[in-house]
């Protein structure tokens, strides 16, 4: 079915789908409608779930992780400083392997206030042992959702579906509601290994010592390091897990095919442009008039940020001239992230320095500040057409000092 | 690597004795049951059992009367505390050893 709605619809929408059991969430600009809707489906009874309104969003995610440990499917929705305080619990989350799925509503975070789109609230989250995965367009929006359920309890690692705030969140664009029975066979009801049982009393994420030692059975149980490592393994394996979905995904739906990058014109690219989320998209419009210019751009968009596609990244960059990567947050001190784990990427792709494109990094858009394609054409111009833009120190677009 | 599944991912315990060995030494105040006064014991029904369920180790027993593991137990006092019937009352564990001098300290 065909729907003209907003980006927190369609995520709404996506988590109906799932048949989530629990939803604790406490609303945050601009999340909120996306929270809104899914408590209205629930006090309607077109979605049987237990909404469970909480004083923070500390208590939203600790919620769900005591219903994930119960063996309910869940899922929560957050920005910016709603997602800063959920820091800890996130963390536990991952640690205690419990398959959520959580939308961020990109936003930037405070001080100061600002309530508008830019990506340092995720970004921020990045080494918290959480799946992030970026959505484009609605369409992906209301599909990841889905899948990232799928893909969260069969890695039993928590998912991230971040989309850009009002920029997806608030605009409204056509898309497919996948059929709701389709949905269910492609997603069956959660039922996790192990879930808290009356009948079977555990403690569960119990205090570990820096060593292994034996369990109350005498054999021997993993030690702090050992989980964690186990986390990092099963991370990398989301990589080709996503894929499978995908594909999975794609014969019942007929969507996808990119699930970890998306290239637009790369094949035979000197120049791409590497970017996070909608940006993406408004770049195809810069790509195709410096092609029109004779300038051989691409874009290249990277769905899955965690864990880092790195091996289809550099095989997307490798043989072009220079990477261009735009970018809605930092690390401060350093340089964007993105374009940090790019070069990580590129610098072990292959030997040859020669062989490595050059690297530039654009700051932009923070704080909502607005991203005109006239800006970005002159960023994406320069940088394929200047002598040595390897000396080039991170650069800010559209700042006025 | 063999593939685990969840519960072997994490850290998780289940019940079970001896975690941190013995603790029964650990033990200061020994309880005593009176079986006169203990509400199952005294009517031989299953019932009461509050310091079954109070226990925070798992030591009492559901037995008439319930049993209590002196090889565990702390000596923590709750079951005497919450015993409805005050049958537990807590006993100084020196007074059980043998041949020990139960003079008082100079």
């Amino acid at each position: 079915m065909q729907m003209i709605e907003s980006g927190n619809v369609a995520a709404a929408i996506g988590v109906k789908l799932s048949k989530a059991k629990v939803i604790a969430a406490y609303p945050i600009t601009p999340q909120t409608p996306l929270t809104e809707k899914l408590s209205e489906f629930i006090e309607s009874g077109e979605m049987e779930a237990e909404y469970v309104p909480v004083e923070s969003e500390h208590s939203a995610l600790a919620i769900c992780i005591a219903a994930t440990s119960a063996g309910a499917r869940s899922f929560t929705a957050t920005s910016a400083n709603g997602l800063l305080y959920m820091h800890e619990q996130i963390q536990w989350a991952a640690g205690a392997r419990l398959p959520l799925v959580m939308c961020v509503v990109n936003r930037g975070v405070g001080a100061p206030w600002t309530v508008w789109n830019d990506h340092q609230d995720s970004i921020s989250q990045r080494d918290t042992g959480w799946i992030q995965i970026h959505a484009n367009d609605h369409q992906q929006i209301i599909d990841t959702v889905i899948k990232s359920f799928a893909l969260a309890e069969e890695m039993m690692i928590p998912v991230m579906v971040c989309y850009d705030g009002y920029l997806l969140s608030h605009t409204y664009m056509p898309f497919d509601v996948p059929e709701s029975s389709l949905v269910d066979a492609f997603l069956p009801p959660f039922n996790p290994p192990y879930s808290l049982d009356p009948s079977r009393p555990a403690n569960l994420n119990t205090v570990t010592l820096p060593d292994v030692r034996p369990d109350v059975r005498g054999d021997m149980a993993l030690a702090y390091m050992e989980i964690r490592y186990l986390l990092h393994k099963d991370m990398l394996d989301a990589i080709p897990a996503l894929s499978k979905i995908d594909e999975r995904y794609q014969s019942v739906f007929g969507r996808g095919g990119n699930p970890l990058i998306e290239p637009y014109l790369c094949e035979d690219a000197d120049y791409i442009a590497v970017s996070l989320g909608s940006l993406s998209y408004h770049l195809r419009d810069v790509v195709d008039d410096l092609r029109n210019e004779g300038i051989k751009a691409g874009v290249l968009s990277v769905h899955l940020y965690r864990p880092f596609p790195a091996q289809a990244v550099a095989e997307a960059l490798c043989g072009c001239k220079g990477v261009v990567v735009f970018e809605k947050a930092l690390s401060y001190g350093y340089q964007g992230t993105l374009s940090s784990d790019i070069k990580s990427a590129l610098y072990n792709s292959t030997r040859d320095r020669r062989e490595r494109p050059f690297v530039l990094n654009y700051i932009l858009g923070l704080g909502g500040r607005e991203i005109a394609t006239r800006d970005l054409y002159d960023a994406l111009r320069f940088s394929c057409t200047a002598d040595d833009p390897c000396n080039e120190e991170t650069r800010w677009i559209g700042l006025k000092l | 690597m063999k593939k685990r599944d969840y519960s072997h991912k994490i850290s998780f315990s289940e019940g079970g004795p001896g975690d941190a060995g013995k603790t029964g030494s650990w033990r200061i105040l020994r309880p005593v049951l009176d079986p006169n006064v203990c509400t199952p014991a005294k009517r031989n029904i299953p019932s009461c059992f509050i310091c079954w369920l109070y226990c925070p180790d798992g030591v009492v027993s559901r037995d008439i009367p319930p049993k209590i593991d002196l090889e565990y137990c702390k000596g923590c006092g709750i079951c005497a505390e919450e015993c409805p019937t005050k049958a537990i009352v807590m006993v100084d564990e020196s007074s059980f050893l043998e041949g020990v001098n139960k003079k008082p300290c100079k």
